[in-house]
């Protein structure tokens, strides 16, 4: 099906760029500088880790499929920088960026894509279900919607022990039509619940457009009629991710209930590595690499608040990749498991 | 130990009381579990004594609750979800065989899923398919469950009590037609019956028979009916299917050369045909006849009494298949 590159629906209208040019010099930063560069950082180890995955992948280093985040990485980013490291997120089998934003390490990481014994599941997870339980990364989910039960009963968790932890499920736009949204979330809004349900809206669910299958245009707006709020926000503008988040993330730790927050965004490539995306043009895809790279977006944002140079931000661009390069060593060098453990790890 | 006289679905409430009051981590969810005390009145008192914030009404919503039992299993708490008819569970396939029980194996070890499942299963109630079968098998079937069929008051409490406080997914099946049903309880706290110990229900030197959950009364009867015909059964129950307790099966089998594998679920592919194989290959050289299966009929169960009543194994099946067995 032909299709015109979309703007995003109802994202807001200024960009972070024209917005800090309108202002400069008199407005506050919209976060402070340690966060703006925490968040650089974090959103280039996500598009250098995925990179090389898919340079790992194509050369043949690791099994299995690999679905990469290219694209998204102001959601991942945007919201996990809100949270605590003993909040919980469930995430997606596009789930790298989550990871890696929640705290996961570059090298267990991908030892575990490379089906490694020193990987974060000792090689039984591989890409599609990295967790990390010491920093609330409840785990990838290999089923579409698979992480709107586990979310929604860790904040249950947290509401019955009297925790102020919260509670985050990424999902996406194919996700939002599972019958499991529908009964995890009613739940999370009639009890309360402090969770926050996050939708990547990236047009696509699998190869088929998201609008093609789906009754609503705004995914959002299926929270009113689950009894919760839904907002939308820009998914390559990483600041304003974050300030929602943040508001909801408060609302949420406060007992005001769950939130929805449909981020409009767009993956770079294809469904996985291989895929030969006929189902949308390269027109399309090229409008979103060009007007909404969120990492492009904030750098130029730090740049025209005089917080970094172009120069400053390649170096720590340059710094990252030296990182993600060492991990892949770290992943090849691994030993495979050996073939016994397949009987370890069944029953506690 | 002193002993006392209750009903199994008030077995089922003691265990969760008992629970409840040790372990502040346990809380039980499910549809009408609150101030109405269940369907099958087996939480009847728990409300009033553990309040809301523990006994929770859930929605009609199966694959929801699951659900959420797995995420608050993995995050410190120990629920126990009722599915009021087994049945149900189908509707939360995803939660429980894609979920619990593969998230601790898929995360190589990382976190544990300490939940138990009750479920209301079996026929005789002119309930019709969708609210009578006995999925135990299905459950058995996928690695990373616990599977429990208990058959009396006294096993339902010690196993049931094993499973909340085990870390692993538990499917925890009571007959409704055992609800009922009055027997001696050992009248102690901490009574527990381990997982994976099968009891010889009535020890007996010229035939097993091995019966799950409800079939363990038939197997009984049918005992004590070939008893007067100068037959000796043993009668093994394995209380849980996964873990098998394969031993005492296999002893009683190696003792009386005689084996008869009785369940309530269609006879196909069920967990008769999986007990069976196992004493085909473990004690092949022990046994004088083949061995034999009884489960329901291959059907869906049917709602009118005269169709119901012959799709579900009884005593006079169990007679028959024995004597046959024997020539007779």
């Amino acid at each position: 099906m032909a299709k015109k590159p979309p703007a995003p629906k109802r994202a807001p209208k200024k960009t972070a760029q024209k917005k800090a040019a309108k202002t400069r010099g008199s407005a506050p930063l919209r976060a402070p500088v340690d966060t703006l560069w925490l968040m650089y950082r974090k959103m280039s180890e996500i598009r250098l880790f995925e990179e090389h995955v898919w340079d790992v992948y194509t050369r043949g280093l690791m099994p299995g499929l690999a679905h990469l985040y290219i694209g998204e990485e102001a959601v991942a980013v945007g919201t996990c920088t809100a949270l605590r490291d003993d909040d919980y997120i469930t995430s997606t089998h596009r789930g790298h960026g989550h990871c890696l934003a929640k705290g996961g390490q570059l090298d267990r990481m991908m030892a575990e894509i490379m089906g490694k014994e020193a990987g974060y599941c000792r090689g039984k997870g591989g890409s599609m279900h990295i967790a990390d339980m010491s920093v609330g990364i409840l785990g990838a989910n290999g089923i579409v919607g698979g992480g709107f039960g586990i979310a929604t009963g860790a904040a249950l968790s947290a509401k019955l022990r009297g925790s102020d932890q919260v509670s985050v499920c990424f999902f996406g736009d194919g996700a939002s039509n599972q019958g499991i949204m529908l009964e995890t979330v009613n739940m999370a809004a009639a009890w309360d619940l402090p969770a926050l349900y996050i939708c990547e809206n990236n047009q696509y669910g699998e190869h088929t457009p998201y609008q093609a299958v789906t009754g609503v245009e705004d995914i959002a707006d299926r929270a009113k009629g689950l009894g919760l709020e839904g907002i939308i926000v820009d998914g390559s503008d990483v600041l304003g991710m974050h300030d929602c988040v943040q508001r909801a993330v408060a609302k949420a730790r406060a007992g005001g209930g769950p939130t929805l927050i449909e981020a409009k965004t767009y993956r770079f490539h294809g469904h996985h590595v291989g895929d030969a995306q006929t189902y949308r043009t390269r027109d399309e895809a090229e409008w979103w690499r060009a007007n909404k790279d969120p990492i492009k977006l904030l750098g130029d944002y730090m740049v025209a608040q005089a917080i970094a140079t172009q120069e400053e931000l390649d170096a720590v661009y340059k710094q990252v990749e030296g990182e993600v390069l060492v991990a892949i060593e770290f992943g090849k060098d691994a030993p495979l498991p050996p073939p016994e453990q397949a009987y370890e790890d069944l029953y506690a | 130990m002193p002993e006392r006289e209750i009903l199994f679905r008030e077995a089922i409430a003691e265990a969760m009381r008992e629970e409840m009051r040790r372990d502040a981590s346990v809380f039980l969810i499910g549809e009408d579990v609150g101030p109405s005390g269940g369907i099958f009145k087996c939480c009847e008192g728990l409300f009033d004594e553990f309040g809301p914030q523990r006994v929770l009404d859930a929605p009609i919503a199966e694959a929801g609750y699951i659900g959420l039992s797995v995420g608050a299993a993995m995050t410190e708490m120990r629920p126990i979800a009722e599915l009021m008819f087994g049945d149900f569970a189908l509707l939360a396939m995803d939660q429980i065989v894609n979920q619990a029980a593969k998230i601790r194996y898929m995360t190589g070890g990382q976190c544990k899923v300490p939940m138990t499942i009750r479920l209301a299963m079996g026929a005789g109630r002119s309930s019709a398919a969708q609210h009578s079968q006995s999925l135990q098998a299905i459950f058995a079937h996928i690695p990373g469950l616990k599977v429990a069929v208990p058959s009396t008051p006294r096993d339902a409490k010690g196993l049931l009590k094993s499973a909340i406080r085990d870390d692993n997914p538990v499917l925890f099946f009571e007959d409704k037609m055992m609800y009922n049903d009055k027997g001696a309880v050992p009248d102690e706290d901490d009574f527990l019956i381990p997982f994976g110990q099968a009891e010889v229900k009535r020890a007996g030197a010229d035939a097993t028979i091995v019966a799950t959950s409800s079939m363990v009364a038939v197997a009984l009867a049918a005992a004590d009916q070939l008893a007067q015909e100068g037959l000796d059964i043993e009668v093994v129950d394995p209380r849980t299917l996964v873990p098998l307790d394969e031993e005492t099966i296999l002893a009683s089998v190696r003792k009386t050369g005689y084996a008869l594998v009785v369940d309530e679920a269609p006879q196909s592919y069920g967990a008769t045909a999986e007990i069976a194989a196992r004493i085909g290959e473990k004690a092949f050289d022990y046994l004088d006849a083949p061995v034999l299966r009884i489960g329901a009929a291959d059907l869906p169960i049917p709602f009118s009494p005269p169709l119901e009543f012959p799709t579900i194994p009884d005593v006079d099946r169990v007679v028959r298949a024995l004597k046959a067995q024997r020539g007779r």
